[in-house]
């Protein structure tokens, strides 16, 4: 599986609210950020909740958000950031 | 003799006894049992089995991330290694890693801090530092050290100044973190040995500074 983003690609990450276990926080969801760096391929744990073989494999991601975008009132430097872990389908270009 | 003896057990107690606290069987105690009654009847682990697992998982401490850091300072090419792929790096120095997750190293420096979170649950790297301190656990932690890292910081007693930027890393899916602290100052004499005791665990989460 190619990853679809690279090393410094800015991304945006999905608004959905779908039903179920996601490890996507709350928080992150609809901010941009830069590819920090690819993790690699790791079953989808939407799936693996459920019993399910968590295939296919998901491009993990570590993006990196700045804090003053992710929570508006942050008290801190521009130049402190934030990094999570999101896999591939919950990232848009 | 008898005359030197001031503790005596007339009259009110001293040390009333205290209730237990593991007399409870709760949904999730029971559950335990059953599940690992039902392994060992049919078969599936052995007792012994069992027992050695949970003493292997004790014996993790944070002694194993502090000889990581410890080789790291005293050695530029392992630490390239540790920041480069931690998990072989931690094996290379024969920490029995898990194999399910992969460990990032990441380095504070002059310009840049590290702190480590799991908002989601509570994701801790147990193979280099055991089991996670309640606080890593808490709401509070989890929440607030995504949105005002700095006043959680200052409030374990690490003030940084802004030109520090604070990196936040949210272990939200199979990474584990490791925060890689400053060597501090006046160590250049010590040995490796001598150096990893002065590593904590805290440093190691990223809420203080050594």
């Amino acid at each position: 599986m190619t990853p679809r983003f690279a090393v410094g690609s800015p991304v945006t990450v999905r608004r959905g609210n779908p039903p179920g276990h996601i490890r996507t926080p709350y928080y992150i969801r609809g901010k941009s950020g830069v590819v920090e760096r690819v993790c690699g391929e790791f079953r989808n744990p939407e799936e693996l909740a459920y019993g399910r073989s968590g295939e296919p494999k998901q491009v993990l991601y570590r993006v990196r958000f700045p804090q003053k975008h992710v929570w508006p009132d942050y008290k801190g430097p521009e130049t402190d950031t934030i990094d999570v872990e999101l896999y591939e389908h919950w990232l848009e270009a | 003799m008898m005359d030197n003896i001031t503790h005596t057990h007339d009259g009110p107690d001293p040390h009333a006894p205290r209730p237990d606290h593991d007399d409870t069987i709760t949904h999730h105690r029971m559950l335990e049992i059953a599940v690992r009654e039902l392994l060992i009847e049919k078969g599936i682990l052995t007792a012994d089995e069992i027992r050695e697992a949970v003493e292997r998982m004790d014996a993790r401490g944070p002694h194993l991330g502090a000889k990581a850091v410890a080789r790291a300072w005293i050695d530029p090419a392992f630490k390239a290694r540790l920041l480069k792929d931690g998990t072989a790096a931690c094996e290379e120095i024969g920490i029995q890693m898990d194999q399910a997750t992969r460990l990032i190293v990441v380095e504070n420096t002059p310009s840049e801090h590290n702190l480590v979170v799991c908002t989601l649950c509570s994701c801790y790297p147990r193979m280099v530092l055991g089991v996670p301190p309640d606080w890593y656990k808490s709401r509070a932690y989890r929440s607030r050290a995504v949105s005002e890292p700095r006043v959680v910081l200052a409030e374990f007693g690490t003030h940084l100044p802004d030109h520090v930027a604070v990196r936040v890393h949210d272990s939200t899916a199979d990474m584990r973190y490791l925060v890689l602290p400053m060597r501090p100052a006046g160590t250049e004499d010590l040995d490796e040995e001598h150096l990893g005791a002065l590593v904590t665990r805290d440093a190691m989460i990223g809420v203080t500074t050594l």
